[in-house]
């Protein structure tokens, strides 16, 4: 029983992680405005949600393995203060670091229409630190740690979100790269500043 | 009756609501919204209603709201 | 002297005082807030910043918002043409904060605010501080200071400001009058004032508005007139015209290009089919030896610099109507150009949060009607007002 919990803590968290590395790279892609891989800009849009929610999904089951196994002593409170585990304090408080980001990443998400544009996205940019975090506590924790196939699965994560984000910063990105940008002139905030 | 609100001031032409709604909404040359019947507001018929809504709840800038006026 | 030309009422002599202006008109009558909105309907009093709506209902609007009411007195003008509501709060600041007093007691108001530019608020203080002294206002007026910038006397701009926003427009989903927030043109107030003290049917009968006379004519002024006047009239109480005219811009910017016409009414009606309306009264004469299709290029370029830069179709598409009118002027002849400048124009209107984009297209589009002659010459590489080669 305990051997099955750890399996399953091990392999939903590899799958989690998977999953991440899909929703930045759709989420990227949807802020992008271009049709991805055929698909059209809503498709991009709702596929990116949905994968975010289904790598909740896993990493709910990753988290719930490791708090009922007898080898991880994970307790509750591990999950909101990072760190201070018993087992790999560090490796599993990036764990517990990138678990909270998420978290508020997603609920944010949900809250959309209440909290507003600004709000969310704000702590939408989060993605970019919740990610790596994510990525480097599976690679230093666990008993599959140093595997060929982990090193394989961690480096083609690392390489889609690598190329995702170069994509993102290049002149390359933008759909209408003639567009004006948007920005309140400064004129008209200068009384206000005064 | 309902009408489709944009807010030019959030609006970032993203272009799903012209995915969503193509129907009403095409691109300018800037990829921003432009209504087929030019009107600043305009009417959504009911069999688009549902697709309306689609769009508000995908707007990535929460930039368009549905009104009834 | 032409009838309709006003006697003087809110342009007459004055040195901005206090005792200057209780001499003059007395203090205001004691009304309640049906009464006010009653006579702001029954002299069918319109605002002069250039939109023309009705006050009562904006004030009718405000009073029924149900939140606690916020007045503002907008005297920014930030029309770069337009100097009537800077001459007014010189002349008659007095009037204005009347006007302001009354708007306050109809809405119910638990603020009032005067907006207007930095250089006029140490005096708009201290005529503030007199009426303090005198004990005539109830409700403390705060002075808040106007961004030189040409959408900065947009009414949600305004709000903006007062609630130190910075003089951004904003959406209106939800209309500011809903908000509670009633915004008014200065010139509006003082009006209003002047109804409190003689009556809905002298204003009927008697009312005026202000106008800016500039461009060539001998003395560029503010002048008063009755709504009707000829454009003739207007120009001759500026000291005529210095030279033939090739046309006129009737009501700033945002306003349109209209024959030089002397007979022509300053009406809504007269000028509806020039697309031209009062508008804030600005009045701009362009004399035969300069070109409308250069004058509405710099204009329109003047606009695509002023834009608040929020909404992406004007931020993007302003330019490329000023690009397109300048190559007009220059004779730049390009595939589909005499088009494109009507088809940016058609493709801007209504798709801000303010109607910046709407007035530049209104006279862009007004251009293209009033110089249509033109734009077929330069297409061809010459000049009418010059008659020479471009």
């Amino acid at each position: 029983m305990t051997d099955a919990l750890w399996y399953f803590a091990r392999g939903s968290g590899v799958v989690a992680l998977v999953l991440l590395t899909i929703v930045v790279v759709l989420g990227i892609g949807s802020r992008s405005g271009r049709s991805v891989f055929g698909l059209p800009r809503f498709a991009v849009s709702l596929l990116h949600r949905n994968a975010a929610l289904l790598a909740v999904v896993f990493l709910a089951g990753h988290v719930i393995g490791l708090l009922f196994d007898s080898y991880a002593q994970l307790r509750l409170f591990d999950l909101v203060v990072p760190f201070v585990g018993k087992y790999r304090p560090l490796w599993e408080g990036l764990g517990t670091v990138g678990f909270d980001l998420l978290v508020a990443i997603v609920v944010t998400s949900l809250l959309r229409n209440r909290l507003g544009a600004g709000v969310w996205r704000a702590v939408h940019w989060l993605a970019y630190l919740c990610w790596p975090v994510a990525l480097l506590h599976g690679l230093g924790t666990g008993t599959d740690r140093g595997t060929w196939w982990l090193w394989t699965i961690s480096l083609t994560c690392a390489g889609a979100v690598v190329a995702a984000v170069g994509w993102r910063v290049s002149p390359a990105f933008a759909r209408f790269p003639a567009r004006a940008e948007r920005r309140v002139a400064p004129r008209l905030l200068e009384e206000a500043s005064r | 009756m309902t009408r489709l609100h944009i807010d030019w001031t959030a609006c970032d032409g993203r272009g799903l609501c012209t995915e969503l709604l193509e129907e009403m909404l095409v691109e300018d040359e800037w990829g921003y919204p432009v209504s087929r019947d030019g009107t600043t507001e305009p009417v959504v018929p009911p069999p688009l209603e549902d697709a309306a809504k689609r769009a508000v709840d995908r707007c990535p800038m929460l930039a368009l709201k549905l009104v009834r006026r | 002297m032409n009838s309709v030309l006003a006697a003087q009422t809110l342009l007459t002599a004055g040195d901005g005082g206090l005792d200057d202006h209780l001499s003059r008109y007395g203090r205001l009558p004691s009304l309640d807030g049906s009464q006010i909105v009653g006579l702001a309907r029954d002299a069918e009093l319109t605002g002069r910043g250039g939109g023309g709506f009705p006050m009562w209902r904006k004030l009718a609007a405000v009073a029924a918002a149900g939140t606690p009411a916020v007045v503002i007195a907008n005297g920014a003008e930030g029309e770069p043409v337009s100097g009537k509501d800077r001459l007014l709060l010189t002349r008659k600041p007095h009037l204005v904060l009347d006007g302001l007093h009354l708007v306050a007691l109809a809405t119910g108001a638990r603020a009032a605010h005067l907006y207007a530019p930095a250089a006029l608020l140490p005096r708009l203080r201290e005529s503030l501080a007199a009426r303090g002294r005198a004990g005539l206002d109830k409700l403390p007026v705060t002075l808040t200071a106007a961004p030189d910038a040409f959408v900065s006397g947009e009414e949600s701009a305004v709000a903006s400001a007062i609630a130190g926003r910075g003089a951004v427009p904003a959406d209106k989903r939800v209309r500011l009058v809903e908000t509670g927030t009633l915004v008014q043109n200065v010139e509006t107030l003082a009006h209003l004032a002047l109804i409190a003290r003689y009556g809905a049917g002298w204003f009927l009968s008697s009312g005026t508005f202000l106008a800016t006379v500039s461009g060539a004519v001998a003395r560029p002024s503010v002048v008063e007139a009755r709504y009707g006047v000829p454009l003739g009239d207007l120009i001759g109480a500026a000291g005529g015209a210095t030279e033939n005219l090739r046309a006129v811009l009737v009501g700033g910017y945002h306003g349109g290009w209209v024959p030089a016409d002397p007979a022509l009414p300053v009406t809504r009606e007269a000028l509806a089919p020039f697309g031209a309306a009062p508008g804030a009264g600005v009045v701009v004469a362009l004399p035969a030896h300069a070109c409308g299709l250069v004058e509405t290029a710099k204009i329109t370029q003047y606009l695509a610099g002023q834009v608040a830069g929020q909404c992406g179709p004007c931020v993007n598409g302003l330019p490329r109507i000023a690009g397109t009118l300048a190559d007009l002027a220059a004779g730049r002849p390009r595939p589909g150009l005499p088009g494109e400048a009507a088809r940016l124009a058609a493709l801007v209107t209504g798709r801000g949060a303010c109607r910046h984009p709407d007035g530049t297209a209104r006279l862009v589009l007004s251009a293209m009607r009033a110089f249509e002659a033109d734009v077929a010459a330069h297409l061809n590489g010459r000049c009418l007002a010059t008659g020479g080669r471009l």
